[in-house]
């Protein structure tokens, strides 16, 4: 186990109902650092998420948190800090309670900063959690994942929703945690904008496999965006157009850095957006059928 | 310590970070010893990544113009004799270059070129030595 990584998970591998499953998934994050975990609806983000947590059991592989292999023990909970893309909190408590009922949970729990975070994030200790707009909530968990002095910060889908002010203030609000180069934040999203400035790794998730880990500037650099006429990107030999966009006017495609000298000089080569990255990976094998609504379960 | 980040120029950050820096040290608007502030201070205030704070800091360092201090944050170094030499070099170049396309308008050929060069320095002789 090492104290250099925050998190690492190696040939996890979890069935997850009878239409979706966790295969070989291995990455890990280095102490200090954010990372984005970057994939579709349904991709298999908030499973891994769960799976980090021990909220999900494992078939295979191994994962190991802070320096514990998962299950970890149960006062590292402290210091692994959630916020999810819902509050889990009850409605009717008011901010005040919040902290009464969390409290006897967290043994490092610091009252003092639980109230400076609260009045810094423009939170008003006698609201109800209900009535918090979504930005709002979300500042509630990161101000109760700081108040029990967290050092790794798992957002799960923490942006959608969120207008743009507050999306530059959690980038700002991470940019502060991260000053303590003990802490690490784990970020999943479908919202690359996000990443293109402050994220420092990329993990790209697709049906269930990673399809690249790295930092952002070497996932960026291991793709090209290449854009063609009707005839010009097909019949190719070596090279994959990955989740290729055929219309009557031309054809765009994301190939592997380093294919894309095999393809002839007609076809415009560009180095590629987070988002066009994720677009085309997203689009690259068909979605599974959706099941019908009435059984269907919202991933 | 200022810097101005462009998105749309195509020049990666951290360059530009670097850049900018560099060149406050080399104008002496950064003087030797003022603090700088750490990386992540300085990714936090950016908005961007710790890893291209770091990069930028790194080859300042790497370059001599800055010292930095693991947990503290970084601080200029003395103006080095190699680097400010090294930067004197680029200039006497620069300056060749503009002279070499200015003999290629005017039709000037080698023998040309080094004739205005030696009259020169005939000339700088003379005025040290008078």
């Amino acid at each position: 186990m090492s104290s250099d990584l925050a998190f690492a998970l190696r040939g996890v591998g979890a069935v997850v109902g009878r239409n979706f499953a966790l295969r070989d998934v291995s990455f890990e994050l280095p102490t200090g650092y954010v990372m984005g975990l970057v994939g579709a609806n349904g991709a298999g983000k908030t499973t891994i998420i769960r799976c980090l947590l021990g909220l999900r059991e494992i078939d295979t592989g191994e994962i190991e948190l802070l320096g514990h292999r998962v299950p970890a023990p149960a006062d590292l909970r402290q210091d692994v800090g959630v916020v999810l893309d819902h509050a889990f909190l009850v409605g009717d408590w008011r901010l005040t309670e919040v902290e009464r009922a969390l409290r006897p949970f967290y043994p490092r729990w610091d009252g003092a900063r639980y109230r400076q975070l609260l009045d810094e994030f423009g939170l008003d200790l006698r609201a109800k959690v209900k009535d918090l707009s979504r930005g709002m909530s979300m500042k509630l968990m990161i101000a109760v994942a700081l108040s029990h002095q967290a050092r790794l910060l798992l957002f799960d889908e923490p942006t959608s929703g969120l207008d743009p002010v507050a999306r530059d203030e959690l980038a700002g609000i991470i940019g502060d945690f991260l000053l303590d180069e003990g802490h690490s934040v784990l970020y999943s999203t479908h919202i690359t904008a996000d990443l293109d400035r402050i994220g420092d790794y990329v993990t790209l998730v697709h049906n269930g496999r990673i399809v690249r880990t790295g930092t952002k500037d070497e996932i960026l650099d291991a793709y090209r965006v290449v854009r063609g006429g009707p005839d010009d990107l097909s019949g190719l030999v070596g090279v994959e157009l990955i989740g290729a966009r055929r219309t009557s006017s031309g054809t765009e495609a994301l190939v592997r850095t380093e294919e894309a000298d095999l393809l002839g000089g007609d076809v415009l080569v560009e180095a590629p957006t987070l988002e066009a990255i994720a677009v085309h990976i997203g689009a690259r094998a068909p979605r599974p059928e959706p099941r019908p609504l009435s059984t269907g379960r919202i991933a | 310590m200022r810097v101005v980040l462009s998105n749309s120029t195509g020049v990666p950050l951290y360059q530009q970070i670097k850049e900018q820096v560099g060149t406050a040290i080399l104008a002496g608007e950064l003087a030797e010893g003022s603090a700088l502030p750490s990386v992540r201070a300085l990714a936090r205030d950016l908005r961007i990544s710790i890893i291209t704070t770091t990069r930028a800091y790194t080859e300042l360092a790497a370059e001599g113009f800055i010292a930095t201090v693991p947990g503290k944050g970084a601080y200029v170094l003395a103006l080095d004799s190699a680097l400010v030499r090294e930067q004197l070099l680029r200039q006497v170049e620069d300056g060749l270059q503009t002279a070499l396309d200015a003999a290629g308008r005017a039709g000037l050929d080698r023998d040309g070129l080094v004739q205005i060069l030696d009259g020169l320095i005939q000339a700088e002789r003379q005025d040290t030595i008078q």
